[in-house]
């Protein structure tokens, strides 16, 4: 059992207040995932032309001395930016390969996210905690996808908690399981040069869809394929660095609901996390039809 | 009326007071304040009283009802009124998937639109629903009436037992074993009845009816009587 939760805010001048109103979604989530929590926000800052959200166990992880080495490197500004057990690796340059650096030279390093307004935070723990821990009630944004964890076949690890993002600002939380993961990660492995962190199957999912949109999929398309070769159950919400979307499988039995004003797309497991979002006596309220994809913004 | 606010009380507390279980009321108007998609709200209800849920409730609202009325002024999640076994349930806005699973007896009322599975394995429940239903509605539908304004989504009816099905609007596709049927008298009869009880303004002659080929399970008429 899981939670999932997304926010998708249509009206810019609530974009300060992202982090304050998706906090209380997450929490309302901690009765169907207690273990551990993740949270994928979407803050693009002009200034910064690529990211990476790096993890390490180790607290006193020497960031700075990363960040000077990759920049030497790359030949690019790097800065360096803990927060608690993450760390964002931020430069100028639109494009540059901090992904790539961080797989080749600092394999003990994890890496939560890369692209341009994506940021991944998670931390095994109640979602409460781990959203003080990173300070995500304060953060402006312009989308958050999250996820409530309660492990029954995996350890419960920060590694294994959701979103998962395989690169250029795509993440997915899941809640359901899919039976054809340890074959379809091969596959994107061997044909498509995919690199993966974990076992877990949610993460082969956020691959074929970085795939498919490296081949020139729009997320449409790229979810119509899923549909085909995704096989198992699933309710996903899917960030891109401009756009929000939602897709449950032909059965359709990992509950959804989504609510929706002018201001903002809200999607939660339960109706509870979208409960007190602002305006929502007046939203049009409706459970995702079954293999029926929903997209907000550009994809 | 009695006020049963959820943001002060527990769950377990106002259900025990609608269940008469306190002792200490004699009331038989109640409303329930900040639902805020709780679970199980009013469920296992077995008296007479009346029930205002003011806003949006979450999952199993009104579950196992007996006798009682419970108002939803707002949507429910998955699950409202499930088992229920007399008594009446409205919701005013959407219902989640599964409305009315299994319930063996009284009248649901959803005015706006049912998501998937409604009325899956009912087994004698009358449900009217004003706006459209989702896939799967009446899956395995063995006994009661689904009323359905709007149109039906794909496999309605599927492996239907022998439930009743009026649909004024379009059906996406039917279920296996699921076909239409001629409209008779005493089907619009009954049509109209429940069109009236649930509050609704439609023509019976607007609808058409789909029930079980009977094809998919032993049905001997000679046993008629313990359907």
């Amino acid at each position: 059992m899981c939670g999932i939760v997304g926010l998708y805010l249509k009206n810019p001048e609530l974009h300060p207040r992202l982090g304050e109103l998706f906090a209380p979604m997450l929490i309302e989530m901690t009765d169907r995932g207690p273990d551990s929590a993740g949270i994928a926000v979407y803050r693009e800052d002009p200034a910064v032309g690529t990211k990476v959200c790096a993890y390490s166990a180790d607290t006193g992880y020497d960031w700075n001395g990363l960040a000077r080495q990759m920049a030497d490197d790359l030949g690019v500004d790097v800065r360096a930016e803990r927060n608690s057990t993450h760390a964002l690796l931020q430069t100028s340059v639109e494009g540059a390969d901090l992904r790539g650096w961080l797989e080749r030279e600092r394999p003990d390093v994890r890496i939560m996210s890369s692209g341009r307004a994506l940021e991944i935070y998670k931390e095994v723990g109640l979602p409460e905690d781990v959203l003080e821990r990173f300070g995500i009630p304060a953060m402006a944004g312009s989308h958050a996808v999250g996820h409530t964890r309660m492990a029954t076949e995996s350890a419960v690890t920060t590694e294994g908690a959701h979103p998962f993002n395989t690169g250029d600002d795509l993440c997915l939380v899941h809640n359901g399981s899919l039976s054809n993961h340890n074959q379809l990660r091969a596959w994107l492995r061997h044909n498509a040069g995919l690199t993966f962190q974990t076992e877990n199957d949610t993460e082969v999912a956020a691959a074929y869809l970085t795939w498919r949109l490296r081949e020139g999929d729009t997320m449409d398309q790229a979810l119509e394929h899923a549909m085909r070769d995704l096989d198992g159950f699933y309710t996903f919400a899917i960030g891109t660095r401009a756009g929000f979307s939602v897709l449950r499988d032909p059965i359709a039995c990992k509950h959804a609901i989504m609510a929706e004003t002018d201001d903002w797309v809200g999607m939660a497991t339960e109706f509870r996390s979208l409960a007190r979002l602002p305006g929502v006596e007046n939203a049009r309220i409706w459970e995702p039809k079954p293999a029926t994809i929903y997209s907000w913004g550009s994809n | 009326m009695e006020t049963l606010d959820l943001a002060e009380l527990d769950i377990r507390d106002v259900n025990r007071r609608l269940q008469g279980r306190t002792g200490d009321s004699d009331a038989s108007d109640f409303e329930v304040l900040n639902p805020l998609g709780r679970h199980t709200i009013a469920a296992g209800i077995n008296r007479p009283i009346n029930v205002h849920i003011r806003g949006h409730a979450g999952y199993y609202c009104a579950g196992m009802n007996q006798q009682a009325k419970v108002t939803i002024e707002g949507n429910a999640g998955v699950g409202v009124a499930e088992n229920m076994m007399s008594g009446e349930v409205r919701v005013t806005g959407y219902a989640g998937q599964s409305a009315g699973a299994t319930g063996h007896g009284g009248l649901l009322v959803i005015e706006g639109d049912a998501s998937g599975r409604c009325g899956i394995s009912m087994k004698g429940i009358d449900i009217v629903v004003g706006g459209s239903v989702g896939s799967m509605s009446a899956f395995m539908a063995q006994f009661g009436t689904l009323v359905v304004l709007g149109d039906a989504g794909a496999d309605l009816g599927d492996s239907i037992y022998e439930a009743r099905l009026y649909v004024r609007g379009s059906v996406e596709r039917l279920g296996a074993d699921c076909i239409e049927k001629e409209m008779r008298d005493e089907h619009r009869e009954q049509l109209a009845d429940l069109l009236k009880r649930a509050g609704f303004d439609a023509n019976p002659d607007e609808f058409r009816r789909y029930g079980s080929a009977r094809q998919l399970y032993n049905f001997k008429v000679g046993n008629i009587g313990y359907y």
